[in-house]
């Protein structure tokens, strides 16, 4: 089948997925020096304050946004699990008798 | 009433009347052309827009068929649905569980199409009734305590929204279903959204939903994950556009969703938590009620029906076949359900907004809304829910069925193979428009109800674009960096229905301890207390009774005996000496007297 023998030729090369993708990455990094919000920029702090500020930072530098990615994976991560292990996690038959 | 007007709704009834009727050979032909032709109703009926079916009933005005750009984009896309979700059970043999989900459908479609509080009160319960059949059709002992609570969650609610209606209908003396008041918000506005709320699975009156979709047979999640939640962001749309608290509920929902999925071990659930995570933009969107805010919630939930039908889909094939939905008694299935996976992923993509899928030009939406109303912090919470959704929903659902370490048992990986053609085809169907939708966005945004502001809004910019894929790709680095954390554990997690699940149980023990204490307790007190001075007291009257009364008794008996005796004795027959003796008594008594008169 197309896509299994797809899969497989992907697995066995690993390396060099794994090389595109970072180029990949490291490409689309690159771009967002380039591309600019189609509005025109705020001046900042009219309204909104410091988040309205903080936009603006982002619209500048569009490279904030894979910062914001990934540390937003970090913590929805981290929080979640340790919001779970505080006690809401339990045994699957919990609410069996 | 107006000329002929056919409630789409009575397509749906018609059709699960004549069901049974229809002989097996018919059965999957007529299966499908009932909701193709609910299909093909509801497309007709949004090129003729208008106010149709009034009824006088009593002394009230109801109206059945409101037909304008909010309630047909809704028409539409619960019509696709319809159609999607019985291919995909075609196969299934039990009419009932059609007749349910077609019945469940016609409440959803009846609710949208409603011009009136009445009708859709009306249909808003004939959606929670039916829809329990397909969560009871499950047959495990669990799906019958979830769908008993998915009721009487439904019920509460549709209290709390009858009474809103009740009221608002003494307010301003009119049943029409219209945009309200939101401005100055009264008891009945605010019944009317708690009624809203828990429909559209609004913490805290969300937990229903993944109790109950986790639950529900194969195909009754792929309705269940589409009318219900959808038929409630319609009534926010209409009746509470703009109502300022709909915005950080839908904020909280959004990222509560998300925290949820992290937990969950159960696919389904996790898609389930999805929902409320979904949802919530489009809550919140309710809550901004700008144009551009109200056409992303219609554009999201449209979109949102088809992905998130389409992982319910996949999902529910994966149930189907192996018989499995926890992530830990699953993994490496790619090369046994390899189109399943790539259906799956699509609906992945789909949901994440990635461009060229159709979350991308629905989401974004809301998004802009949101910078666009300087709400800075509703834009970046959404957008932190958006890597969040990925994480799950992209990454972590296809990874950990399709490949990961995990080894399934060897009987679950035996029976892991592609499902039937009908399934295939649905989630295909449905793979098909999440791209169609994401590549050509123009055709949504021409149903939307703000049409002029929808086709100015033009998704695919390269700061967008850029934007988007940097997120997503970054949280993907993150997903990877971060997997061991993220390995399933075969746990549950507590949510509010705690509360009642353990409420319920908390009153059984009620029950059973205080109350059958109190119970045992007066039984015992009657047993002590009652009982056996009772028995002293019968103990001391038949002794009393024996000695006392029978002597005295006795007594008397044997005294009267003996002044018998006695007065025999006295008696010798002769009836002169007898009155002789006793006037002689009498004239001493009597004498007795005078004197005693005589002195005093």
């Amino acid at each position: 089948m197309i896509l299994v023998k797809l899969i497989e030729t992907l697995q066995r090369s690993m390396k060099t997925v794994l090389g595109v993708v970072w180029a990949v990455l490291a490409l689309l990094l690159v771009w967002s020096l380039f591309v600019h919000p189609e509005s025109a920029p705020e001046p900042a702090g009219e309204e909104g304050g410091m988040l309205a500020s903080l936009h603006s930072v982002f619209e500048k530098w569009p490279g904030l946004w894979a910062l914001f990615g990934f540390l937003g994976c970090c913590v929805i991560i981290y929080v979640s699990k340790a919001f779970g292990h505080a006690g809401i996690m339990v045994r699957e038959d919990y609410y069996d008798e | 009433m107006n000329d002929f007007w056919l409630h789409p709704t009575l397509i749906l009834l018609a059709g699960a009347v004549l069901l049974p009727l229809v002989p097996r050979a018919l059965k999957r032909p007529f299966l499908l052309a009932v909701p193709v032709l609910l299909l093909a109703r509801i497309v007709c009926m949004t090129a003729h827009q208008g106010d149709y079916g009034d009824v006088v009933f009593l002394d009230w005005h109801l109206r059945f068929g409101r037909v304008d750009g909010l309630s047909s984009v809704f028409g539409v896309i619960m019509g696709l649905m319809a159609v999607i979700g019985t291919l995909y059970g075609l196969h299934v043999k039990e009419d009932a569980q059609h007749i349910a989900a077609w019945i469940y459908v016609g409440g959803s479609v009846g609710a949208v199409y409603a011009g009136d509080f009445l009708t859709l009160f009306l249909f808003w319960e004939v959606m929670a009734f039916s829809s329990v059949f397909l969560i009871w059709f499950r047959r495990r002992p669990r799906s019958l305590g979830a769908g008993y609570r998915y009721l009487l969650v439904h019920v509460a609610g549709g209290l709390a929204l009858l009474g809103g209606i009740v009221l608002n209908y003494q307010a301003t003396h009119s049943w029409a279903f219209d945009h309200l008041d939101v401005a100055h918000p009264t008891a009945a506005i605010y019944l009317i959204m708690v009624g809203f709320i828990l429909n559209a699975a609004v913490p805290p009156l969300h937990a229903w939903l993944p109790d109950a979709y986790g639950e529900a047979t194969f195909n009754g999640s792929v309705f269940l994950c589409a009318f219900t939640t959808k038929t409630a962001v319609y009534a926010l749309c209409r009746g509470l556009a703009g109502m300022d608290i709909l915005v950080p509920l839908g904020v909280a929902m959004a990222l509560y969703g998300v925290v949820y999925a992290v937990l969950e071990n159960d696919s389904r659930r996790l898609l389930a938590y999805h929902i409320i995570s979904q949802v919530g933009y489009m809550v919140a969107a309710a809550g901004l009620g700008t144009a551009m805010a109200i056409n992303g919630a219609c554009a999201h939930a449209f979109a949102h029906i088809l992905y998130k039908g389409l992982l319910f889909m996949g999902c529910g094939s994966v149930l189907y076949m192996t018989g499995e939905s926890r992530f830990t008694e699953l993994g490496g299935l790619w090369r046994r359900m390899p189109w399943t996976f790539l259906f799956t992923l699509i609906g992945g993509l789909s949901i994440s907004a990635f461009p060229l899928f159709s979350g991308f030009v629905s989401k974004s939406m809301i998004v802009a809304a949101g910078f666009e109303e300087k709400r800075y912090w509703v834009g970046f919470l959404l957008m932190l829910a958006s890597a969040g959704t990925f994480l799950h929903t992209g990454l972590k659902v296809p990874y950990f069925i399709w490949f990961g370490k995990n080894q399934p048992r060897p009987e679950t990986l035996a029976r892991a193979v592609d499902p039937p053609w009908n399934m295939m085809a649905a989630m295909a169907v449905a793979a098909f428009f999440c791209i169609f939708i994401g590549c050509a966005p123009g055709l949504l945004y021409q149903l939307l109800p703000y049409k002029a502001e929808a086709l100015a809004y033009a998704p695919y910019t390269p700061y967008h674009i850029c934007e988007t894929l940097l997120i997503l790709l970054f949280t993907a680095v993150g997903f990877f960096l971060l997997l061991r954390k993220l390995t399933p554990e075969p746990l549950i997690s507590l949510d509010l229905d705690w509360f009642y699940r353990k409420g319920g149980r908390a009153f059984l023990w009620v029950a059973c301890h205080p109350i059958q204490a109190v119970d045992t307790f007066v039984g015992e007190l009657y047993r002590v207390a009652g009982l056996a001075p009772l028995m002293v007291a019968a103990r001391v009257a038949s002794l009393f009774d024996g000695r006392v009364i029978d002597g005295a008794v006795d007594g008397l008996a044997s005294a009267v005996r003996d002044a018998g005796r006695r007065l025999r004795s006295a008696q010798r027959g002769a009836m002169q000496e007898s009155l002789a003796f006793t006037f002689a008594i009498a004239a001493v008594l009597l004498m007795v007297l005078v004197f005693l008169a005589h002195k005093s």
